[in-house]
């Protein structure tokens, strides 16, 4: 698993702070992540759990003047996009990696047609020349691949349903055959029916083109469906990464949080009077708690858990963060 | 217990467009027991919505008949329904845009006691917001703050102390989980389940996500294009779901366990077709696998199959 040269994506120790009327925002606080070709990785965690800014981070799109990496390295084929100029950046962009943002309806330019949008991608990050015709041409199969008939690529955004936006979405995204497919809760916005269609067409693009993807999400019922290996994110850290056997056999021991994740969800196939929740609420980055962040909420917390450094227990490929971890063996040993 | 609190008959609603008329609901009936949770689930679009406020008058129906407690409410004006509003309450899907920025929580809280005029005395109405917020969790401190400095669970639960208010019996819950993230989510579910339980509402709960339909109802309802095509017991649907849009729904929900990894679903394929003027048949015909000639000619008309459960399909038993 941490054999470098197969990786395509490496974030070592990432801080990011947002600064905003004086006050310090710590979105990401020290998180490693390793994506090998052709892998998965399920990122999930709750509303500012720092999600969305690592994805924007692995492309250098954070925002200029409140943005900040006061830590770490972000290794995209071995080379650190944090130390990029912006002229090679956006070669990177779209050709090496792209990202499938979260809401549809507002990530298309309503003014021009979706088959212009898909093509600009193309004449920015293309390798090769083309004719217009031969771009035409491109447009329409890319559409195809994401199961839209070529012949819609005269119409405009406003034309399609929430389920079409957001595979032209994919389109726009996979047109030069990205090594790297972020995709930011890339069915969070749809229906269910159309959230199953869209994962089985990426789950068949992903294979055609071979590219590794990091999902974001906060559903773990499309993580288990999807992804090769799973890392649980909470107040800017990660709190367990392992694959996906790691991560969702109930026999392997889990970070608190985990567990309340699980929690929450009402199971379809056991029935149960009551969920057992997370009490309380996301802690305020702006004022993170000292030790564990998780400690104010967690159920298990002792007074070590309030100070100093809370280490990572390790087995295996299956890491969690949490003082209580110390052995990790199976929960019922 | 077995007393009928609400009974829709032929309930319809339809809207005037520039390209016709859209059934947003079409042609339901069912009925609730009181104390009893009725979910009502579907696909953006499928009228769920629109059936709650229709229910309550927030929005005239075209046709049918609602019984409240064994008054027709159908057709009611503001003035007319003033009563039974104190009975019939709704909490909003988006705690966002449902609160008076300008208002403080406990003004919000107020506000339908106020309406209502159910105090004179204002020491007691203040008692009453306070043991309100008390019984949605929400912390004193929070009385005089306004929506825009709460996250969305503390503003979901303002509005579940506004539905509250007036000690109603019936409460339409539209999608009053879906804005929040999982772990606030379970916090508010267990909530409405307790309040339930102690003081005896019946639900009329409105939602997209399975899981949490099946975790709190009693019975299901499940629509589409504004038809109701399958209602039975909760566990029932989930056993034997026999509508093949049932089916299909049950099958694209993503199982948070292992073994389901690439899993093809074989989705539903196409999507919803426009509710505007629709075509004669079964209005899910077009996505449905199992279709046969009579779909796509004929209504299918909405039958006890079995006991205690309800289904609108040609094809049921085949």
């Amino acid at each position: 698993m941490e054999k470098t040269s197969e990786n395509i994506l490496e974030i070592k120790n990432l801080h990011i702070e947002y600064h905003s009327d004086g006050e310090i925002v710590r979105a990401v606080n020290g998180i490693d992540l390793n994506i090998r070709k052709g892998e998965s990785l399920g990122l999930v965690g709750e509303t500012g759990a720092g999600k969305s800014t690592t994805a924007l981070a692995i492309l250098n799109m954070l925002p200029k003047y409140t943005a900040e990496i006061s830590q770490g390295e972000i290794l995209l084929k071995g080379e650190n996009v944090l130390k990029m100029k912006e002229k090679d950046l956006r070669k990177v962009r779209g050709s090496k990696a792209s990202i499938i943002f979260q809401d549809p309806m507002t990530s298309l330019n309503p003014v021009y047609k979706v088959g212009y949008q898909i093509e600009e991608v193309l004449r920015q990050h293309s390798t090769k020349k083309m004719s217009n015709e031969e771009y035409r041409d491109e447009v329409g199969r890319i559409l195809e691949m994401v199961g839209i008939p070529g012949s819609r690529q005269d119409e405009y955004p406003h034309q399609f349903s929430g389920g079409m936006k957001q595979r032209v979405m994919i389109a726009i995204a996979i047109a030069c055959r990205p090594e790297l497919l972020i995709a930011d809760e890339p069915t969070t916005a749809l229906d269910v029916t159309i959230q199953a269609q869209v994962l089985d067409m990426m789950r068949e693009l992903k294979k055609e083109i071979n590219s590794s993807v990091l999902l974001i999400t906060h559903d773990l019922g499309v993580v288990a469906s999807f992804c090769d290996s799973v890392a649980i994110m909470y107040a800017g850290e990660i709190v367990e990464y392992g694959t996906l056997e790691d991560i969702f056999d109930p026999e392997h021991k889990h970070h608190p949080y985990t567990d309340g994740l699980f929690g929450s969800i009402p199971n379809l196939i056991v029935k149960t009077d009551r969920l057992n929740p997370i009490n309380g609420l996301m802690p305020d980055p702006t004022d993170l708690p000292k030790g564990c962040k998780f400690h104010p909420r967690c159920p298990v917390s002792t007074e070590a858990c309030r100070n100093g450094d809370i280490p990572v227990a390790v087995d295996g490929t299956h890491k969690i963060k949490c003082i209580l971890m110390k052995n990790m063996r199976k929960r019922n040993e | 217990m077995n007393k009928i609190i609400l009974e829709c008959k032929n309930l319809k609603k339809y809207f005037e467009t520039p390209y016709g008329l859209l059934h947003a609901v079409d042609d339901i009936s069912f009925t609730i027991n009181e104390g009893q949770t009725l979910g009502i689930v579907g696909e953006s679009g499928c009228g769920k919505s629109t059936l709650g406020r229709t229910i309550l008058q927030l929005l005239m129906p075209t046709s049918g008949e609602v019984i409240f407690e064994g008054d027709h409410v159908e057709g009611k004006n503001k003035k007319e329904m003033l009563p039974y509003r104190r009975e019939m309450q709704i909490i909003f899907q988006d705690p966002y845009s449902s609160l008076d920025p300008r208002m403080t929580v406990s003004q919000l809280i107020a506000q339908p006691l106020k309406i209502h005029k159910v105090y004179k005395d204002k020491n007691e109405m203040e008692a009453r917001v306070s043991e309100l917020m008390d019984t949605v969790g929400l912390a004193d401190r929070y009385v005089n703050m306004y929506p825009h400095e709460l996250d969305g669970g503390r503003r979901q639960r303002i509005g579940i102390a506004r539905a509250l208010a007036l000690n109603p019996k019936f409460i339409v819950c539209d999608e009053p989980v879906s804005s929040l993230d999982v772990s606030i989510q379970a916090q508010v579910l267990n909530l409405m389940m307790d309040l339930q339980d102690n003081l005896g509402f019946t639900y009329l709960f409105i939602t997209h996500n399975l899981s949490v339909v099946k975790h709190i109802s009693d019975y299901i309802g499940v629509m589409y294009l504004g038809k109701m095509v399958e209602k039975c017991p909760s566990d029932m649907l989930f056993e034997r779901p026999l509508h093949p849009y049932t089916q299909g729904l049950l099958k694209a929900i993503p199982v948070p366990s292992l073994g389901y990894k690439d899993k093809i679903t074989n989705a539903l394929k196409g999507e919803i077709s426009s509710p505007v003027n629709p075509k004669p048949g079964c209005r899910f015909a077009p996505r449905c696998p199992e279709a046969t000639e009579i779909c796509t000619s004929e209504d299918p008309k909405f039958m006890e199959v079995e006991s205690d459960h309800f289904v609108a399909c040609h094809n049921w038993d085949k």
